[in-house]
């Protein structure tokens, strides 16, 4: 057994568990402000890489501006989806949401094929260092960016919720809209806020992702990932979700190491995360952090 | 702005839910700087009428005009901001935020910063902004005595208190008419008496209308200037408290044959 292995797929599954972490967070954001639960989220990670990569190739922007118009964009699709697909929605039930959005994922999943190809794409290289050296760990220089990135985008949700406005009037409505729009709080201007947000930041992580791998389809699969992320965390928590992808990552870099050393059964990777995820619903469903539902009847 | 014209008026307003007439046909109007409260045994349809007036239920027919202006179409949210706030009948805190955030939703519409402003807090005038509503808060956490728990979590008070701060953020709106649904239900007698007194210096003090459903008859004599009775839906009376008391059809209808449910104000109001 080698420890520097190991070593390095922790650090690995930390930096990859809190892009997790940071798409789990979005998809909650949407579940609590709206109750809708989003199976095109990893659409979003997608949309805004190949956005993202166009602008960077195709206009050849610098790296910052492409990012910067990507956001933009990110966030009036996040609203244009809320506004026209979802909010004549409001009140069907569930089922019919989510078939919704499972339509969505498959439309955006095609689209993005035909307007981009089947192919995966390299990001034009941003730094000049490929690795950097942390405490003897070779690590890549845009996973740093990444873990940066993601750590900031938790303080900023953080932030929003604690101290702003807005952050206040979605709190107030994910918890009772009756009682929030009688105390003047816009609850479909909540619904498409947190849409537009969650779009945006799902599309930063989708960014990073592309400039480590590639921008591909795969990156829809990060929507699925979600899951138990969100299941561990519970629903319904923001700092939930953020435990529930640092532990996948990490889940999943440990399962790979177990399956190397030891198992040799050469899937673990891809599959660990979904044994927790059942795992979790048998002995905790509503998960770490997240509400138990009681209902009298 | 008349100041003798009725700050709210209902116009023959209706509601029914599939064959279930809530309400039939009732008008009203409740003129400015008073209190007024609607009675009535239970599933008259008093929260119904609030639920009509704050927008929560449209009526399904009749109008209902808010300073001369008819709201009868307009959502719940914009009613807030033209200054109808209200509170619940069965408590409805945020639970899980604390009191002060419970109070600063009910800031909600009167905080200007948008949302870049907001995330250039540090750069723009979000600061001062919030400074000055931080102070007005304040004052109304200060004047319903409840400064001791504002950084408590509201959904771990006990009832007395909760209430109270369920009435704060109401007030936190700053709305001209305050609707408060059974404000002392559930409350021991000095609670009351407390709450009472909240509910009079609202109106006289800080010059709020108040519209105010409430069971205890004690409370109702005493601090209502005018009454309006429901049963099954329709209003059988209206006046000052002395007269609807006194009505016959409130006496058959909603108090009874008995003559220990009129005779209770006295011993209440002590």
């Amino acid at each position: 057994m080698e420890l520097g292995f190991l070593l390095q797929l922790l650090l690995n599954g930390l930096i990859v568990g809190a892009l997790y972490g940071v798409v789990a967070m979005s998809f909650v954001l949407i579940y609590k402000a709206s109750q809708v639960v989003n199976f095109a989220q990893g659409e979003f990670l997608l949309v805004g890489a190949w956005v993202c990569w166009w602008l960077l190739t195709a206009w050849q922007l610098p790296f910052w501006l492409g990012f910067l118009v990507t956001l933009a964009f990110m966030t009036l699709f996040g609203v244009i989806l809320q506004v026209v697909v979802l909010r004549p929605l409001i009140g069907e039930p569930v089922i019919s949401v989510i078939m919704v959005t499972i339509g969505l994922s498959i439309f955006f999943q095609a689209l993005m094929k035909w307007m981009f190809g089947v192919f995966a794409q390299p990001f034009p290289p941003i730094f000049a260092a490929e690795r950097v050296r942390v405490l003897g760990l070779e690590v890549q220089s845009v996973y740093l960016l990444s873990l940066a990135i993601s750590a900031a985008i938790m303080i900023g949700f953080w932030w929003f919720f604690t101290y702003s406005k807005h952050g206040l009037a979605m709190r107030a409505t994910a918890f009772d809209q009756q009682v929030a729009a009688s105390l003047g709080v816009s609850v479909p201007r909540v619904f498409a806020m947190s849409w537009a947000i969650s779009a945006m930041v799902s599309a930063v992580a989708g960014v990073v992702v592309g400039v480590v791998n590639g921008v591909s389809s795969a990156l829809s699969f990060y929507g699925i990932k979600v899951f138990p992320a969100v299941i561990l965390g519970g629903l319904d928590s923001i700092v939930g979700a953020v435990l529930g992808g640092l532990i996948v990552g990490v889940l999943e870099n440990l399962a790979q190491w177990l399956d190397a050393e030891v198992l040799n059964w050469g899937n673990m990777y891809q599959i660990a995360p979904f044994y927790a995820l059942i795992l979790i619903l048998l002995i905790k469903p509503y998960g770490l952090f997240g509400t138990e539902a009681i209902e009298r009847v | 702005m008349d100041p003798a014209a009725p700050i709210l008026e209902a116009e023959r307003v209706s509601l029914r839910f599939g064959g279930v007439r809530a309400l039939t046909d009732v008008s009203f109007a409740v003129r400015r700087g008073e209190v007024f409260s609607i009675i009535g045994p239970n599933g008259a349809g008093k929260t119904s009428m609030v639920n009509c007036i704050s927008g929560r239920y449209r009526p399904t027919g009749g109008r209902i005009r808010f300073e001369g202006r008819d709201i009868t179409r307009v959502p719940t949210r914009r009613r807030a901001a033209l200054g109808i706030g209200r509170t619940f009948q069965n408590l409805a805190l945020f639970g899980h935020m604390t009191v002060l955030d419970n109070i600063m939703v009910g800031r909600h519409h009167l905080l200007r910063s948008g949302f870049l402003r907001g995330m250039v807090y540090w750069l723009g005038g979000a600061q001062q902004e919030e400074i000055a509503h931080r102070r007005e808060v304040e004052e109304i956490i200060d004047f319903l005595e409840i400064q001791h728990v504002r950084k408590a979590i509201a959904g771990q008070l006990p009832y007395g208190l909760r209430k109270r701060v369920e009435l704060a953020r109401a007030v936190a709106l700053r709305p001209k008419l305050i609707l408060l649904d059974e404000p002392m239900a559930g409350m021991n007698l000095e609670e009351k008496e407390d709450m009472a007194r909240y509910i009079l210096d609202l109106n006289e003090e800080w010059g709020m209308t108040v519209l105010m459903i409430e069971h205890d008859m004690g409370v109702v004599m005493d601090i209502s200037h005018r009454v309006m009775v429901l049963d099954f839906g329709r209003k059988i009376a209206e006046g000052p408290p002395e007269a609807v008391l006194a009505d016959e059809h409130v006496k058959r209808a909603y108090l009874g044959e008995a003559d220990e449910a009129v005779s209770e104000p006295e011993e209440a109001v002590a």
